[in-house]
């Protein structure tokens, strides 16, 4: 660790912080519904979309028909990324002559990208089409980030509506998420990308004779639109197989600060949005607090891990010290322009995040630096998280959080003004649950199936990392591996899909239903005997609740993975 | 039923065409129009050819040329297309090893590497720094360390016949530092780097 990597991450945490709060006001507008400046640009191709799509705006919807046009929404563009992907053969825009995609790599990506998880088992450069990756990937880039912005405004409208029946419309929900957030960042940020050397062509790849006269062809394709739009909307899902540890998807250090502010600020701004929309701007303060300082510790301990190094490359004669001529540390997997401390604090951020797109490869972290990106995900997401789907993940916490309090000191919970009482407790503790259940479970089978066995690539704990990684990923819809498991084979393609729609869709359903359920009471005002929940007693309570329920679950199995590997590594132990 | 499937459907497909055809081929445009260079992939073309792109790495073996990182990306083989074998900075098939930091294979991989680098450059003046003997992220990293160039510098020269001295300004000319001082770590391009040799040194190839 040195001065140039800590300022560096200081540096990252401002920008973002600084970017966050005008979005997160500009984005409490867009949800109001109100009027403003942006929607005399963009008005009338809103009200031309939903005349086309025969959607009335002003129909508001109950939880259950919310839940049914978001669930059919995420079906429909499914099944369309799935037929995709299997006609792509005789589809326009191959230049690269990519067959039809396998129908259980075809099922796991389409549900991967559908999720908003972006798991790739797919190759990127070598399995889709120009025409796969924009019609398939690109779109789901939109729809499916716009999918959780939309669950998340009916969560705030059901606390801040009194005995209330509706909770807005879907439809127009995701639209304006599109319309006025996610499109225009993205083009914005597309033309960013291109002027720092990320690649937008059609052409066909590229044939180059090097200087010693090998021949390297070079992969090309629309990769700075679909970049942008897999930064900000919490997708992660590559153009190419490296992901953004390709130079064309990540070619500078400037592109690597701002792709990593990218994975974090629409959640962020969200964060601040909720404060504005509840009427009560320190409540969205002390969450984003709560998430900042889970994040900060996070990227604290990976950076401390990876600058140490390998001791075992170390005693090799190699110089592992970091200095402004060398980035030194544990370069396994990482890139030179990004060094040690851009590495650590992307994993961090796109673990918190439910992003999970890299610039270096998780599965050559040391032991402790790799955990700290699986445990991020298996507190279910909730550091920022996915857009929107991480702070209606987070409101969950906080509601079981207001329970333990009210338990402490005896009285009905209750949180924004409304009480939170045994139906919304158990509807929250079922989303939490789901986590480890899917995770564990599924872990569990792989570990002593055949089929899931052969996937590891390495035998001893850290075999047992790899599984465990990749099913956290895909229940917390992030995206990211340790990639060295051969995830790409019928029983991983069917059971990660499997898992990805359960920490998907068996999530939404009841944090809609805790909305609908949340709407039809009236808001009661503060008393003496209110626990305050904008304070430091609350963060502190509230990161409790998250580390105590993450960590007792899942500790066990952590010290199995990747707390054993740590020890066996220092005693020299390989497998 | 019915009448709320077909918003779904119907929004699905105009978001479709919206943002899968619209939003892409305007990106293109815009692109093509404002940063052609960078928009076609930043290529380098040398007496005509393509060398390769600028922000992409490719391999160097000959002793007069400075050498890139370890890449672990791979290739179909050739006999079995179903199996993959090593084919370094292949541009079309980016990968890392996704080595494990107790892996037997990987370790001993790269003690192997550290004997071959040590072998290649007897006169080198630096430690061996670590990025020169493990493999990137996308196998396409077309940097190194100024010290795994400073490290090669003897050997270059030697290879070229002419005085370290005169190499050792080259890569200085040739190293990038932190942007705006303060992002990134500071880097050599190697073809970049490779290229200026060649232009310096003609006669030597």
């Amino acid at each position: 660790m040195n001065a140039a990597g800590i300022l560096q991450i200081v540096l990252f945490c401002a920008v973002l912080t600084a970017g966050a709060i005008p979005l997160g006001a500009y984005m409490a507008r867009v949800y109001s519904g109100q009027r403003f400046w942006a929607s005399a640009i963009l008005g009338p191709v809103e009200r031309v979309l939903y005349r086309l799509c025969r959607i009335d705006p002003a129909q508001e919807q109950h939880w259950t028909a919310y839940a049914f046009a978001c669930l059919m929404f995420s079906v429909a563009g499914l099944l369309v990324l799935y037929a995709v992907m299997r006609v792509q053969a005789v589809l326009p825009l191959n230049p690269a002559g990519e067959a039809a995609v396998a129908p259980d790599l075809a099922w796991n990506t389409a549900v991967s990208f559908a999720t908003n998880t972006n798991w790739q088992n797919y190759g990127g450069e070598n399995t889709l089409s120009y025409l796969t990756q924009m019609l398939g990937m690109t779109v789901h880039n939109f729809t499916s980030a716009a999918t959780g912005m939309a669950v998340l405004v009916a969560l705030v409208r059901a606390f801040v509506r009194r005995q209330g029946r509706t909770l807005g419309n879907f439809y127009v929900d995701a639209v304006r998420s599109i319309l006025y957030i996610l499109l225009p960042l993205s083009v914005a940020f597309t033309l960013l990308l291109v002027w720092q050397g990320v690649p937008q062509n059609f052409d066909a790849y590229t044939q180059a004779v090097t200087l010693e006269g090998a021949r390297q062809v070079i992969a090309q394709g629309p990769v700075a639109s679909q970049e942008a739009i897999k930064m900000l909307g919490t997708n992660g899902g590559g153009f190419f197989n490296a992901n953004s540890a390709h130079p064309f998807e990540n070619p500078t250090a400037l592109t690597d600060l701002l792709e990593m502010v990218a994975i974090l600020l629409i959640s962020a701004g969200l964060v601040f949005s909720f404060g504005r929309m509840v009427g009560d701007r320190r409540q969205g303060r002390a969450l984003f607090v709560a998430m900042g300082l889970m994040l900060v510790v996070g990227i604290g301990i990976a950076y401390w891990q990876e600058a140490a190094g390998n001791p075992l490359i170390q005693a090799m004669g190699v110089d592992v010290a970091a200095s402004d001529h060398a980035p030194g540390g544990n370069m396994e997997g990482k890139e030179v322009r990004f060094g040690i401390a851009n590495s650590a604090a992307w994993a961090a951020a796109t673990t918190a995040a439910s992003n999970g797109s890299v610039n270096s490869m998780h599965d050559s972290f040391m032991p402790i630096g790799g955990l700290v990106p699986m445990f991020n995900i298996m507190l279910s997401e909730v550091i920022f998280g996915g857009v929107g789907s991480g702070l209606h993940g987070m409101i969950v916490f906080v509601i079981v959080t207001v329970f333990i309090a009210g338990l402490m000191v005896g009285r009905t919970p209750e949180y924004l003004g409304k009480k939170m009482e045994a139906k919304e407790v158990k509807l929250a503790v079922l989303c939490i649950l789901l986590f480890p259940l899917a995770i564990l479970g599924f872990g569990a089978a792989a570990m002593v199936l055949p089929a899931g066995l052969a996937g590891m690539a390495v035998k001893g704990p850290h075999g047992l990392s790899e599984v465990l990684y990749a099913y956290t990923s895909a229940t917390g819809n992030n995206g990211s591996a340790f990639a060295g498991l051969s995830g790409n084979t019928l029983w991983y393609n069917v059971t990660l899909g499997a898992a990805m729609l359960i920490g998907r869709f068996l999530v939404i359903i009841p944090t809609l239903a805790i909305a609908g359920s949340l709407v039809a009471k009236k808001i009661v005002p503060p008393s003496a005997g209110t626990f305050p929940t904008h304070g430091p007693l609350f963060v502190g309570l509230l990161i409790a609740v998250i580390v105590v329920i993450g960590g007792l679950t899942f500790f066990p199995v952590l010290a199995l993975g990747p707390i054993v590997e740590h020890y066996l590594l220092a005693a020299g132990t390989l497998f | 039923m019915l009448k709320q499937l077909l918003p779904s459907a119907l929004l699905t497909l105009v978001l479709t065409l919206l943002l899968g055809l619209g939003y892409p081929l305007a990106m293109t445009g815009a692109a093509q129009a404002l940063f052609p260079h960078q928009a076609h992939g930043s290529l380098i073309e040398k007496n005509g050819h393509v060398i390769g792109s600028g922000l992409i790495g490719q391999n160097f073996t000959r002793p007069i040329y400075f050498h890139p990182r370890p890449s672990a990306t791979t290739a179909p083989d050739p006999a079995d297309p179903s199996k993959s074998v090593p084919a370094p900075y292949n541009a079309a098939n980016s990968g890392a090893s996704n080595a494990a930091p107790t892996s037997k294979s990987y370790i001993e991989g790269t003690k192997a590497l550290v004997a071959q680098a040590k072998a290649e450059n007897p006169g080198a003046r630096v430690p061996l720094p670590v990025d020169l003997v493990t493999a990137s992220g996308s196998g396409l990293d077309p940097d190194i360390s100024p010290e795994a160039a400073e490290y090669q510098v003897p050997r270059v020269a030697k290879a070229r016949g002419v005085p370290d001295d005169d190499v050792r300004a080259l890569v200085a000319a040739n190293t990038e530092g932190r942007t705006f001082g303060l992002l990134g770590e500071p880097h050599v391009n190697v073809l970049k780097l490779n290229l200026a040799l060649d232009a310096r040194w003609p006669a030597s190839r």
